[in-house]
């Protein structure tokens, strides 16, 4: 064992062989070890956090025609600090008759439920924390905990306006949920694993490719999971101002913001493991787990900015019509792909690779041109329900 | 005593205390949250006992639904937060004799068992442990029947909860 080839385990290894030289006792030194190793991570976590906010805002100007942070460093890349320093020299109000406990515990309870995941995150075949074998149902614990911070935020901040951005932040977290867990079972069924590194193992072929509709639900169910446009009805600043955040100053609005941004990347990140082969790239990552490490964070950027993208680009929907958008549409859809996903996996396993393949991407593009013919007559029928057939006739 | 044997006092503590707070806090809220806590420690609970699976199952439906539908039911149904109300009633000690005496009886039955006095034991390296339970629930030499009925029972709640939340046009 070298450096390059397992770095973190070399540098574990090393850091035990000394504790212990200093007479410390094994299993003390061995949760010493481990403590550092948490520390470690979420320490980077945090620092690729600050450069998220400039990203976000550099991307958003490009969006937008403009030209976003460029006062402060070359291409505003100190901007993030300054913002740092001006959240933590605000001063911290909390509200009057509001539950202070919870009040201070929610926005640590939403950036931990981000960090949390990154537990499970393989930036390489040997850099992670933990190989859960459960995963795909880890991602979805970690977010009820998120979602439980929005609704102790809204409700301890004693606002009638946070506590609607948290009642429609809630319904969207807990229905898109379903959706979600059901497009995560697809790579789950392919790989016949829910571990993560089994999930990038066995993806030779990218699972974008066998399955691009679950790929495509999984990153809607993300965005909305994410509460981002144009799923943001939680914060929309035009209805409820801030949403469930709105009494919240300082650095306690900077863990929440920082919880979100962090977010989108680490779903981003998920989504380049599920459907992208996480940190494999037509064998470069053979070259060392750093390279693999490299891949994987670019990846999750690339996630990220297609994120970034639907949310710069795509209105606000209107509460009613995104229930039913995920339970009429979404749900049934994610069902449909699984079973279909399940019975074609069962067939096709004794084939070549290359049926296997066209199978599998046959069946989604079928089942997504059915889609669209059963959307298209869907609206067609709308359309003559509120333009009346005779108007209908004369568009024609 | 063992590293495991102190985590598991540690969070029965918690579970115990966290319980003890979800009946005796005035705040309903407040009750939820703590309610909250107990939940995640049974979670502990079944980590410490190697059952992964379980454990986020836990969490995920209790903590994720279970947990987050009680705030909202006792935030859409009641006005004040605080109970103001007696908190024993005139049965209390019929029911801590029972607590008492189920609590006795089950110590008293798994103390004749020869697992309850051991550690759990690790699994052995490869060993698939949650595509065994997937296998066990389907097996027809398994569990297979009490899973599908469990199934229908909750299809049919979901159906009746359809039933009686529908609006006819």
């Amino acid at each position: 064992m070298n450096f390059w080839t397992d770095p973190v385990n070399f540098v574990a290894q090393w850091l035990l062989g000394l504790l212990t030289g200093w007479g410390m006792p094994g299993w003390l030194a061995s949760l010493l070890v481990q403590l550092i190793g948490v520390v470690v991570l979420v320490s980077m976590m945090m620092v690729i956090d600050i450069f998220l906010v400039w990203i976000e805002r550099k991307v958003v100007a490009r969006f937008q025609d403009r030209l976003g942070p460029n006062r402060v460093g070359p291409f505003g890349i100190i901007q993030p600090f300054a913002d740092i320093i001006k959240l933590i020299i605000k001063e911290d109000i909390t509200p009057n008759g509001a539950d202070k406990l919870i009040y201070n515990l929610a926005p640590i309870l939403s950036l931990m439920s981000v960090l949390l995941l990154w537990a499970i995150v393989p930036l390489a075949p040997v850099i992670l924390g933990v190989d859960l074998n459960v995963g795909a149902l880890y991602i979805i614990a970690a977010g009820a905990i998120g979602t439980l911070s929005i609704i102790m935020a809204a409700w301890a901040s004693n606002n009638k306006f946070a506590l609607l951005g948290a009642f429609r932040q809630v319904a969207v977290l807990v229905s898109f949920e379903v959706p979600m867990l059901a497009t995560m079972l697809i790579p789950t069924i392919l790989a016949g694993s829910m571990g993560m590194n089994e999930i990038i193992q066995s993806q030779n072929v990218w699972y974008i490719v066998l399955a691009p509709l679950a790929g495509l639900i999984f990153m809607i169910a993300a965005i909305a999971e994410l509460g981002r446009a144009p799923f943001d009805l939680n914060e929309a600043e035009s209805e409820i101002v801030a949403g469930y955040h709105i009494e919240y100053t300082g650095m306690k609005f900077g863990l929440f913001y920082a919880g979100e941004l962090l977010h989108a990347f680490t779903f981003g990140g998920f989504w380049a493991i599920l459907f992208l082969g996480g940190y494999r790239f037509f064998g470069l990552e053979n070259l060392g787990p750093i390279v693999a490490a490299a891949i994987l964070m670019a990846k999750a950027l690339f996630g990220y900015w297609l994120i970034m993208w639907v949310r710069y680009t795509v209105m606000r929907i209107r509460i009613d019509h995104m229930l039913a958008f995920n339970w009429k549409f979404l749900t049934p859809l994610a069902f449909t792909l699984l079973i279909l996903t399940a019975l074609m996996n069962a067939l096709l396993r004794g084939t070549s690779s290359g049926v296997y393949i066209l199978g599998m991407l046959l069946t989604n593009v079928i089942l997504g041109w059915i889609i669209v013919e059963i959307l298209r007559g869907f609206s067609r029928r709308e359309r003559e329900r509120v333009e009346g057939p005779q108007q209908a006739v004369a568009h024609q | 005593m063992t590293f495991t044997q102190i985590i598991f006092l540690i969070t029965a503590a918690v579970i115990l205390g966290s319980a003890l707070m979800v009946v005796s806090t005035r705040n309903l809220v407040h009750a939820a949250l703590w309610l909250i806590v107990t939940l995640f420690g049974v979670a502990v609970l079944y980590a410490i006992l190697n059952a992964s699976f379980l454990a986020v199952v836990q969490v995920v439906v209790y903590i994720g639904a279970i947990a987050i539908l009680f705030i909202f039911a006792i935030m859409l149904t009641r006005r004040e937060m605080l109970d103001r109300g007696p908190q024993l009633n005139r049965g209390w000690w019929l029911n801590a004799i029972i607590a008492v005496l189920t609590f006795g009886g089950l110590f008293w039955m798994l103390q004749g068992w020869s697992g309850f006095s051991k550690a759990a034991a690790d699994f052995p390296s490869g060993y698939d442990a949650v595509g065994q339970l997937g296998k066990a629930l389907v097996s027809p030499t398994g569990f297979v029947l009490p899973f599908e009925v469990a199934s229908v029972l909750l299809l049919a709640a979901l159906v009746g909860a359809v039933y009686v939340a529908f609006t006819r046009k």
